[in-house]
């Protein structure tokens, strides 16, 4: 049933799952990537979504750039996150507090 | 001519003041002198030509202030009036000049001296010779600060310092009731001219000020601001009590400021606004009371002190308050004769008491004093007159003025004249002859005719002064003898019409034939009350050891004259209740609290604390835990997405389902 309310409540409680994933989650900072993942997830779903149910191919292209460009985000944070580990040899979020204001 | 009598005395004071290092000691005070003689020599010709063959004199120079209908000119007026002051500033200014050249000769600054004495001058000659109220009002504030710089002349000392601030102080207290006054009766005229407001009051007796529903008569409340403008200048009693402490300047600084100057500018202004004051009844009676009152307290505080200058200071005091209270039974002339002469013997005595300083090595304290009549037996001599005069012996100037001020007081205890309040006055200045005489004599005996008490080696140096001291003194002698005498018939004979339009008097105020007719014996007693009082201060230095004694036992009235010695605990009242409290205020509330607290902390102070604190506050909030950080991006999102929402909901293009998304949003988080 491809209707408009399926549309954006689908890809909107998609994001709101990986939303609270981002700001519920204070031990490890994999999780958050991964939540993050979710959330860009969501999005190219709802561009996915919204091509077909309004039959315009400007959404799925959009959806390709978009996982293009998170899977690039995904390996950058990846990357920082083993070069994090390696200096402090923990992930945890609570732990990263030395900028504080 | 006129305005030389102005020129002159100006010119004078700003040579000496800022040539006096080229002109040198001499040469500034026989520059100044000068000066002086000459503005003198001119209004004796003044006083011939306005007071004599009475032809009032008005000049205008030029506009002052212009603004709308209000025109203020640098206008003089010479009527009878401004020439017996002029005569009488001048005349004493110029002697006080000789002497200082004389009595200053060993002080390092007499150009400065000499320059301050010459403004002095000036300043009261525009007071006296002002055709309109701010004029007047310059003189006066100018008389105040030279008056100050004078009693500061020794500005090294701390006394002269804390005296010279308290006279001017004292004197703005006053200040701000003349300015009132001013202010009432510019309100009231329209103007500030004496002319304009002198022919209008007639037309004023029914104008009330209307404040908070009460009814206060114009003229009287003008009258009363100018009346404390008076009670500071004229040293009446609540603001007497800088007069006593302006003893500390030199001596001739003293004989100018109390014989001639400063202190009749207050009896002056009461005189010349006599067609105003006449048509307020209470505020004659005001005048009465504070001028008896003031010449009672003066007169018995006098009879107790040990100082030579404070004495004759209070004598001042004391006789100014005659004036006043004779001003109070409408009987200008007579206060304004008695002001001539009492400058005279007044400036006399105070100038024999600068002699006897000088001469003593600047011993000032009586009781230190005695013998000085072998060894100073020409200022004991003019001393002697100045205090028979001022005791008011027969013939002598103060007996045609003072004896005619209590003669007319006696006459108002007729029923049918309705200033029954003159009694008082008559009771209070009839028994204060009594401590003038005393105190006069008591003078006479401590300093002259006593054993001395003086060290061995002063009294080895005591040497009568030079000519240049003696000769004023002459001249003031000779002027107290016979001032009164020749001058009796033209100030207050009858029907002498020399104060023209320059006094006026309602008819029935006056009452100078009563007093002619009064019973002899109420004529006799001020001469023997005065003469009793001569006695008894005989009898308490010849026998003097068992009086004493005795006097000592009688714990009341040694409390009394304890008490009076101290001045009534009037200094003591006032910094007590006034002036400390006053400070407190000052430095507690208005600087403390107000200043220091409340406007800095709501100002810059408490502003920047507030900043300071909460940015702090802000600060903390950046943890350095990133879901803090999450928290606060998706919290502003929000935020910046409902600035969007009343433009989204009034406007209808849009879906109602978006808006429950962002409603859910909202919930959600």
């Amino acid at each position: 049933m491809l209707t408009q309310i399926n549309c954006l409540g689908t890809s909107f409680f998609l994001f709101l799952i990986g939303m609270f994933g981002l700001f519920l989650n204070q031990k490890n900072i994999l999780v958050m990537l991964m939540s993050l993942e979710i959330m860009f997830l969501a999005l190219s779903f709802n561009w996915i979504l919204s091509s077909i149910y309004l039959d315009d191919i400007v959404g799925q292209i959009f959806a390709l750039l978009i996982l293009t460009v998170t899977a690039a985000e995904s390996s950058i944070g990846l990357a920082i996150l083993v070069i994090y580990y390696r200096i402090r040899s923990t992930v945890t979020v609570e732990l990263m507090n030395l900028t504080k204001g | 001519m006129y305005l030389m009598i102005i020129i002159l005395p100006l010119l004078g004071a700003l040579i000496t003041g800022f040539a006096g290092r080229w002109l040198g000691n001499y040469g500034a005070g026989i520059f100044s002198t000068c000066c002086v003689l000459f503005t003198f020599f001119i209004s004796l010709l003044a006083f011939y030509e306005v007071g004599i063959t009475g032809v009032s004199c008005y000049i205008t120079l030029f506009t002052w202030i212009e603004s709308g209908t209000f025109k203020v000119n640098w206008s003089f007026l010479f009527d009878s009036l401004t020439v017996v002051m002029l005569i009488v500033i001048t005349s004493i200014s110029s002697l006080v000049h000789v002497y200082s050249i004389k009595y200053m000769e060993e002080d390092p600054h007499v150009p400065r001296f000499m320059a301050y004495l010459e403004i002095f001058t000036f300043f009261m000659i525009i007071l006296v010779t002002a055709n309109n109220l701010i004029q007047l009002f310059l003189g006066w504030e100018g008389v105040g600060l030279a008056s100050y710089l004078l009693i500061n002349f020794w500005h090294t000392r701390l006394l002269a310092n804390q005296s010279a601030i308290k006279a001017l102080v004292i004197n703005r207290i006053g200040d701000i009731g003349l300015s009132l006054g001013i202010l009432t009766l510019l309100y009231m005229f329209h103007s500030v001219e004496y002319s304009i407001i002198f022919a209008c009051v007639s037309s004023f007796t029914d104008y009330y000020f209307n404040i908070f529903y009460l009814k206060i008569h114009g003229l009287t409340l003008a009258g009363i601001f100018l009346f404390i403008g008076a009670l500071g200048k004229s040293a009446q009693l609540g603001l007497h009590t800088w007069l006593p402490d302006a003893m500390e300047g030199p001596t001739p600084v003293s004989a100018l400021i109390h014989a001639a100057t400063m202190v009749t500018a207050g009896v002056f202004l009461i005189v010349r606004f006599s067609p105003l004051l006449e048509y307020s009844s209470f505020l004659l009676f005001i005048l009465t009371i504070f001028g008896s009152i003031t010449a009672f307290f003066a007169a018995v505080t006098g009879a107790f002190q040990n100082d030579l200058k404070k004495v004759i200071a209070y004598s001042t005091c004391s006789q100014l308050g005659y004036m006043i209270f004779a001003c109070g039974l409408s009987n200008y002339h007579v206060s304004m004769f008695h002001l001539s002469n009492h400058a005279f013997f007044k400036a006399l005595l105070f100038l024999s008491a600068g002699s006897v300083i000088h001469a003593i090595s600047d011993e000032q304290d009586m009781r230190k004093m005695g013998s000085l009549v072998r060894l100073l037996p020409l200022t004991y001599s003019l001393m002697l007159i100045g205090s028979l005069t001022l005791a008011g012996f027969p013939f002598l100037a103060g007996f045609y003025s003072k004896d005619f001020i209590i003669e007319l007081s006696q006459v108002t205890g007729y029923v049918n004249l309705n200033v029954s309040y003159g009694l008082f006055a008559c009771w209070l200045g009839t028994s204060a002859i009594f401590f003038t005489s005393f105190y006069s004599f008591r003078l006479i005996y401590l300093t002259f005719l006593n054993n001395s008490n003086s060290s061995r080696i002063t009294f080895l140096n005591i040497h009568e002064a030079s000519w240049l001291m003696i000769i004023p003194l002459m001249i003031l002698a000779f002027g107290s003898i016979f001032i009164g005498y020749l001058t009796k018939d033209l100030f207050i004979g009858f029907g002498s019409d020399f104060w023209g339009s320059s006094i006026f008097v309602f008819p029935y105020n006056s009452y100078n034939l009563e007093a002619e007719w009064l019973t002899p014996i109420l004529k006799w007693i001020p001469f023997f009350i005065s003469v009793t009082g001569i006695f008894f201060a005989s009898l308490l230095n010849i026998y003097a050891l068992s009086f004493y004694l005795n006097f000592q036992y009688n714990k009341f009235l040694s409390f009394l004259a304890f008490l009076s010695s101290k001045k009534w605990y009037w200094d003591k009242i006032y910094n007590d209740l006034i002036v400390k409290s006053l400070m407190n205020f000052g430095y507690k509330i208005s600087f403390r609290n107000i200043d220091r607290g409340f406007i800095e902390l709501s100002g810059p102070l408490g502003l920047s604390y507030l900043v300071r604190s909460f940015s702090t506050y802000i600060a903390f909030i950046q943890t350095g835990q990133l879901n803090h950080y999450i928290f606060f991006i998706i919290i502003s999102c929000v935020v910046l997405f409902s600035l969007f929402l009343p433009s989204l909901i009034f406007n209808f293009k849009l879906n109602s389902y978006i808006l429950g998304v962002f409603w859910i949003l909202i919930f959600f988080i």
